[in-house]
Order: structure tokens, then C-alpha cells, then sequence
């Protein structure tokens, strides 16, 4: 794990080499999980960016914000009015979903920054179930309610008929200047964005700037005392965080382009915080961590049936496949929150810090263990590097 | 000294343009991985077999949410479905479908297998269940579901992909009205049907002179049901006093039920499916409406879509509550009682009508493979729009081509008063015939799209 702010740019160039490999071959090597597949992989990197964005908020100034996913609903509704008025190129989807959001963080987070704590959450909730009913019920003009949003073959798509793009007899679906945004060039189109928008966090992170957030984090009033103004700086991450969600939930409609309320419900704003703690809180790369799992769990869990089970564990005799495939149905198909509750407690109880945590605790065992193979030769630069 | 460490910095913008490039490297020159596909090879169409001995079949039914019930009797008759393609168990329809290719040797020769889905009768849920059976299991259709606004969202997302969507049940007349599309298809009737067998039996009932309350499902289906149910019963004279949305899976009705009581209205109309409509009736009968009397009439309660679950859950409260249905177990012909018969030795009870919807939709699809003699998805789609068929319970069935809604006999059913078992509970008061609710093409406009996606 890389110091937040020790680490020099050189450092900072690996790490960012490194992330992006690793993000862009996900295709490779999540393929023995059987979660190699663009719908997947597409989740992999939308939740991934809201988290990381969540993070931001939650992780450097320790305010719980519970409406996250309402900024993700806007950000999905902007981008398909952006599809159906503007044009179905994905850049301005993606500029307009992202503005729209960051307006709407701009009110919310003036009202709502007021108060710190169990009150901040409150309100965010608050602000959150109004945007979903609203979406779902009053502004149906505009949302069309609980079927959501649709492109429809009559939208005006202004720009298109500049450019003369002509209408085909099928609806259209997004693209970036003619490259289809369906699939894995859908995928690609997410990893670009979710390593630019890495590299941002990241350099907040490592900045002046988040260190005061981090300030605020530890002890508000005492920041305060120093001179420090805080709400500005709430303020400023409050609305790049609900920016990050506004991009996620464009980048939605961009694979996707359907937008419904349900993505506002405060179940949905509940499970960016899930993702966020599951990870590790205020960790660059946990938040990442818990959004791939849980969105893994929902994706591949829930597909698993007995039948499946039965395969598994047909080397086994029969009676017993079946007990164990009757026992571990439980856990799978229909009972896939079970198991993420289990592994979600798991975690809070043993790893406070998230997996996060588990994987520096690991880290320091291996370390641990090469350091006393190379304590007889070398005790003395092993510690001159541990200092 | 310090010349060379300068040269050493890496600054902000090289960070980024590196950066940029390895992206930029990688979109466009590493689509590579798209070899790594299962099932990649030279497929003329999503789903497509190729030399493969076995087909794949989507079933995305809720397995969590209001409708879970539903889902969990749809995929045990896709599982049945499933066994007699495959030419195990008793075959049950197979024997009776009338015409039918099926020989109970898979589809085309391959055995059948299956993938399964939860829905969490979600859109966002449904759409990304439905993209991982297409995207990772190739799958060659997709079908299930148990709501409205989940079915015209996983048919569109079909539309696109170019997969076969077979409706499981699906009520709003969206599904193949405004929102139909060329890759989806319904066996399940619509609330237009229903409204027009139900009226004339209401009419019989409780009379011309009568003021309904509406309390409906927030959603598509909610909203056609209701708008069907109250064109229908307001020809028959009736007013409609007053219509109030409920949001799905409420739970707790009581805020919603207290204003009726405070209304002029003597008849309630219930636009509730699932785990809702049990709670809302039972609520209701809670209120003490049955026995209630408005305007010197008997307050009645009127479910308009009925389902054998749904009055097993509400229990005493189902009694006499008129409503109508797609088929259910106790009809006497040959294909039902051939369905009820395998399917009750396989789980021993009744299958709903959301399980012979889903059952039926299986075996028309697998025929119509074999009709025309590919899984091609344009080709299967031309061999079902206009086909006839029997022997599926409800009698003659014509698969309309200009919307692929079927048509057929509708039911009125009732809660049984003094019901036998506690799968016997409703009665048929009349199959009410298929000239009877059928309706132009055209009514709600919408259209198919192309045979082949792009096109």
C-alpha cells in the first residue's frame, strides 16, 4: 500500500500504469470467474466509479452521505434526454448527465451541509426519496414514471439531423463518433473514463486540498479553530462526489440507454455505502474493491440453481451432492443477499478497515515472513528499509 | 545534480499522457479480447448453437420482491417445460398441442439446457440478468417475468440484442400495444381482454347504476388495467369516482384504503397483482368492507386480474371476490388436465396460471424452432406470427402477426366460498369466448421494428 502522501510522482506513474493494465485486461482475467462479459464488466466499472466517488466524500471528510443514488438517477436521466434531444453520440450524454448532477449537488449540498453527522445523512436521505418520487410519480412527463425513460424512433435528435445522420428503421444506440458504445467497446468506453477519473481522485488525494478534508475528517471544530473555513471544502467535494455519480449514472444510459427511477431508490444509495465500507473506506482502491463484489454477488450469485449445484458436486454419491447442493442452495439463486449480509459481517466484524485491511494484513505477513528468511544475511539493511 | 533529477520528474501532464496513450493503445488496438468469448466463433446470430450438441435457454423470472411467488412457480414450469422437450417425464402437453413438430428430442435435435435469472422485478435488474444470459451463456431466448414494467424493458433490451423474448406474464396492454416489439412475444391476455369479459358478468352481478373507486399498481400495467377496467365497466353505466395510485410493494395499504370508506363509491376495484394485491385485499376485508353497505347497495370488491396464488394467500378474503384469469388448473380439457397432471406429480399441487403461461411459451418456441427448421431468430419469428394452435388449455389460439399477442378464451373466475382444499379456491364462472375480447391491431399504436436488429 502506497502512503496517501509519501508517495512521489514517480511512484504515482506505476501505480496508474499498473491500475490501467489492470482495468483494461479485465476481460482476460476475469474470465475464469465467469464474469468476463460486457454487461458485467460495464458494472464492474460504473459502480466502480460511484464508489470512488462516494469515497471521496465519505472516505476523506467521514460525511455519510444516504442520497447518493440520486445524483446516479439524474445523471442517467440527463444522458437519455441528452440522447433523445441532442444526439446520440455519447460525449455530450456524458457532459450534460455529469453538469446536471453537479447542479443538483450544488442545492443539495448547500441545504444539507448545514449539519454534520446522523443529521447530514438524514437529509441527504431525505433529498434522495424526493428526487425518486418525483421521478417515479410527479414528473412522469419527464421520466416517464416506473416504465423509465426509452428512446423512441420519433425523438428529435437535433444534432444527428444536422450532421445528416439518417434514422434507420431500428432504434438507435449510443456512440462515440460511429464506434457503438454496446459490448466490450462499451467497456472500453467505461475504462477510459474510470481511469481518467482515478487519476483525479488519486491527485485529490494526494493534494493539499484533500488533506483538509481529511482534517475535517479527524477533528472539524480544531480545523475550525485553526482558521480554516470547512464548509467550502465540504462543499466543493460534496459536489464533485455527486458529479462522479451524475457520471456514473450517464455512463449507465451510455451502455444502456434506459433510465428508471428505481436506480434513485435509497436502496441503491444504501448500496454505494455498502460498497464503499465493504472496501475499505478512504482507500484509493477499496471502494473499487466492494463495488466489483457486490455487483459480482448480484450478477453471478443469483445465477447459480441447484441444478448447477448438482453439476458441481456430482463427483460426490448422490445423497450426499444432494445435501450439500440442498445446503449451499441456500446461499445462491434466490439467496444471494444472504450471503452478501454474511460476507458483508464477516468483514465489518474482522476487518474493520475493509478487505482493504485483509489485503495489508497479508501483505505485512508475506513481508513479515521474507524478513526473518533474510534476517541471518541481512538484518541490517532490512531495517535501514523498514525505517 | 540537480539537472538530472529534473529529467527525472515526472510531472502531472506526462503522468496523464501516458496514461492517455496506454488507454488509447488499448481501446483501439486491444479489442483482442473479444476472442476470449465463449462461443465467439463465426455465429451467425446471437444464441446460435453452431456444431454444439445442446441449446441454452434464458429464464429470468423475480425471485426476490413482490412477485416471488410468481417467479418460483414460473421457473418450476420452465423446469418441467425443459424435461418433457428433453423426452423425460410424461411429456405433458406435448401430447396435445395440436400441430406440433416436437418429438421430445430436444429443439432441432439438441438437447435443451437452461440458465436462471433473478429479476428482482427491477428493470435495471431484469435488462442486466437478461444481458449475461445473452453476452456469457448464449443464450438463444430469453423469457419470464412477472411484471409489465420488467417485461417492456427486457423486450426492448431483446429488440437490440436480436434475442427472442417470450413473455411470461405480462398484463398492460404496452407489452404488444405502444411498446411491442418484433422479438417479443405474449401468450398471456391483456387488461383490455379483461375489462371486456368482465364487464358483462359485473353488469349481471351488481347492476348498471354502481360507483367504483380504483386503487392501482403504480406502473404500466396498473395504469392499463385501470384505464381498460374503467372504460369497460363505465359502458356498462357505471361512474368511476375516483382512481388513486399506490406505489408497488407498499405493504401497508390502510392510508389508502380509509378515503374509500369516506367516498360516495360502493364497488372497489383493486388494480393489485402479487403480494400487493394480497395485502390490499386483505386489508380491506380487515376494514370490514364486505359487509359494508353504501348508496343501499352491497359494497363489492372486484380484483380484475385473479390468480390462484394470490387467492391462496388472501385466504378468507378471496371469498366471492369476482376477477379474471388466463386459465386455471380445474378447466376440463385435454392439454390442461394433461399440464396439471405432470406437473403435480413433479411438485405435487396445481400449477398457476403464471406457470402455464411460462410452460406454454416454452413449448411454442421450441416448436416454432422446429418449424422452421433453424434457431435463425428472424426465421423462428416469422413461423410464430399467425400461428394456430390447440390443446394449450383455452381452447383455439391464434398468434396475431401484426402485434404477437395471442388470443383466445378468456376466464371469470370467483373466490370458491366453501372451497375443498386449499388449491381449490376459485371457481370459473364463465370462459368467456375469444370474439368476445378481441380487438384491431392497431388500438394503441406502436410499432414491431425490423426482422434483424440494425436493419
Amino acid at each position: 500500500m502506497i502512503n496517501a502522501n509519501l508517495a512521489s510522482p514517480r511512484q504515482d506513474l506505476i501505480y496508474m500504469l499498473v491500475f490501467s493494465a489492470v482495468i483494461l485486461t479485465m476481460p482476460l482475467w476475469l474470465q475464469p470467474f465467469g464474469a468476463a462479459y460486457p454487461g458485467l464488466l460495464q458494472k464492474f466499472m460504473i459502480f466502480g466509479i460511484l464508489a470512488i466517488g462516494y469515497n471521496l466524500l465519505f472516505g476523506l471528510t467521514g460525511y455519510l452521505s444516504f442520497g447518493h443514488a440520486a445524483f446516479l438517477g439524474i445523471g442517467s436521466y440527463a444522458a437519455v434526454w441528452s440522447f433523445k434531444l441532442l444526439s446520440m453520440n455519447v460525449i455530450p450524454a456524458i457532459i450534460f448527465g455529469t453538469v446536471m448532477s453537479g447542479l443538483f449537488a450544488v442545492v443539495v449540498g448547500y441545504v444539507c451541509l448545514r449539519r454534520a453527522g446522523i443529521y447530514f445523512a438524514i437529509l441527504t436521505l431525505a433529498f434522495a426519496q424526493m428526487a425518486y418520487n418525483l421521478a417515479y410519480s410527479v414528473l412522469t412527463p419527464i421520466t416517464n414514471g416506473e416504465t423509465g425513460l426509452q428512446l423512441s424512433q420519433q425523438d428529435p435528435r437535433i444534432l444527428d439531423r444536422m450532421f445528416g445522420i439518417e434514422a434507420t428503421s431500428s432504434l438507435p444506440f449510443p456512440n462515440l463518433f460511429g464506434i457503438t458504445s454496446a459490448g466490450f467497446y462499451g467497456f472500453y468506453i467505461c475504462a477510459a473514463v474510470m481511469i481518467i477519473v482515478f487519476f483525479i481522485a488519486l491527485r485529490i488525494f494526494r493534494s493539499s486540498f484533500g488533506l483538509k478534508l481529511r482534517a475535517i475528517k479527524s477533528n472539524q471544530t480544531r480545523m475550525s479553530y485553526t482558521g480554516y473555513n470547512t464548509r467550502p471544502f465540504l462543499m466543493t467535494t460534496f459536489v464533485i462526489s455527486g458529479m462522479y455519480a451524475g457520471l456514473a449514472g450517464s455512463l449507465m444510459a451510455v451502455t444502456d440507454p434506459l433510465a428508471g427511477a428505481e436506480r434513485m431508490q435509497w436502496t441503491a444509495s444504501g448500496e454505494v455505502v455498502l460498497m464503499t465500507i465493504l472496501g475499505g473506506a478512504g482507500t484509493l482502491i477499496g471502494p473499487l474493491l466492494g463495488a466489483g463484489i457486490i455487483k459480482y454477488f448480484e450478477n453471478i450469485f443469483s445465477a447459480f440453481n441447484e441444478n448447477m449445484l448438482m453439476d458441481a458436486f456430482s463427483f460426490l454419491p448422490d445423497w450426499m451432492a444432494e445435501g450439500v447442493a440442498a445446503f449451499l442452495g441456500l446461499f445462491v439463486g434466490d439467496g444471494w443477499h444472504l450471503t452478501l449480509g454474511l460476507v458483508f459481517m464477516l468483514i465489518v466484524i474482522f476487518l474493520p478497515g475493509g478487505m482493504m485491511e485483509g489485503l495489508q494484513r497479508i501483505w505485512k505477513l508475506i513481508r513479515h515472513g521474507r524478513h526473518k528468511r533474510d534476517h541471518q544475511s541481512k538484518s541490517q539493511q532490512a531495517s535501514a528499509e523498514e525505517a | 545534480m540537480s539537472k538530472s533529477k529534473d529529467s527525472m520528474k515526472v510531472t502531472r501532464r506526462s503522468v496523464l499522457a501516458g496514461t492517455a496513450a496506454t488507454t488509447g493503445a488499448l481501446m483501439f488496438g486491444g479489442v483482442a479480447p473479444l476472442h476470449f468469448i465463449r462461443n465467439a466463433h463465426a455465429q451467425e446470430f446471437p444464441g446460435d448453437p453452431g456444431n454444439n450438441s445442446s441449446i441454452v435457454l434464458g429464464f429470468n423470472v423475480p425471485q426476490t420482491g413482490p412477485y416471488s411467488d410468481e417467479g418460483a412457480d414460473e421457473l418450476r414450469a420452465y423446469e418441467l417445460a425443459v424435461k418433457h422437450l428433453n423426452g423425460e417425464g410424461d411429456g405433458g402437453m406435448l401430447n396435445t398441442m395440436q400441430p406440433s413438430e416436437l418429438q421430445g428430442n430436444g429443439i432441432l435435435g439438441k438437447k435443451v439446457e437452461y440458465v436462471t435469472g433473478d429479476t428482482q422485478t427491477k428493470s435495471d435488474a431484469a435488462r442486466s440478468s437478461a444481458r449475461r444470459m445473452i453476452e456469457r451463456d448464449n443464450v438463444a431466448m430469453v423469457t419470464g417475468g412477472s411484471s409489465s414494467g420488467v417485461a417492456i424493458a427486457v423486450q426492448s433490451l431483446c429488440q437490440e440484442m436480436g434475442v427472442i423474448f417470450m413473455a411470461g406474464l405480462t398484463h398492460s396492454n404496452d407489452t404488444t400495444g405502444k411498446d411491442k416489439r418484433r422479438y417479443g412475444f405474449r401468450h398471456f391476455f391483456n387488461a383490455y381482454m379483461s375489462g371486456q369479459a368482465l364487464a358483462p358478468i359485473l353488469e349481471d352481478e351488481y347492476g348498471n347504476d354502481r360507483k367504483a373507486y380504483h386503487l392501482t399498481a403504480d406502473y404500466t400495467w396498473g395504469w392499463t388495467q385501470e384505464e381498460s377496467i374503467r372504460d369497460a365497466t363505465e359502458n356498462i353505466g357505471w361512474e368511476t369516482v375516483e382512481t388513486v395510485k399506490t406505489p408497488v410493494g407498499a405493504g401497508d395499504f390502510s392510508q389508502y384504503l380509509t378515503p374509500v370508506q369516506d367516498s360516495d363509491a360502493d364497488v372497489l376495484i383493486l388494480n393489485h397483482y402479487g403480494n400487493d394485491m394480497v395485502n390490499s385485499l386483505t386489508q380491506a376485508v380487515q376494514f370490514g368492507m364486505k359487509e359494508r353497505v353504501a348508496n343501499g347497495k352491497d359494497f363489492a370488491i372486484v380484483v380484475p386480474l385473479y390468480s390462484r396464488l394470490m387467492a391462496q394467500g388472501a385466504g378468507e378474503a378471496a371469498k366471492g371476490i369476482l376477477g379474471t384469469s388466463n386459465w386455471h388448473w380445474s378447466l376440463q380439457d385435454e392439454g390442461s388436465q394433461a399440464f396439471v397432471k405432470s406437473f403435480g406429480q413433479e411438485y405435487g399441487f396445481p400449477p398457476s396460471q403464471a406457470a402455464h403461461t411460462c410452460y406454454v411459451q416454452t413449448l411454442l418456441y421450441a416448436n416454432a424452432c422446429e418449424m422452421a427448421g433453424t434457431f435463425a431468430p428472424w426465421e423462428v419469428i416469422r413461423s410464430l406470427e399467425g400461428f394456430e394452435f390447440d390443446g394449450m388449455g383455452n381452447g383455439p389460439t391464434l398468434y396475431r402477426a401484426e402485434d404477437h399477442q395471442c388470443f383466445k378464451d378468456v376466464l371469470v373466475v370467483r373466490g370458491k366460498a366453501n372451497p375443498e382444499s386449499e388449491f381449490d379456491i376459485l371457481e370459473v364462472v364463465q370462459q368467456v369466448p375469444r370474439s368476445q375480447v378481441e380487438y384491431p391491431a392497431d388500438k394503441w399504436g406502436g410499432e414491431l421494428g425490423p426482422y434483424k436488429p440494425g436493419e
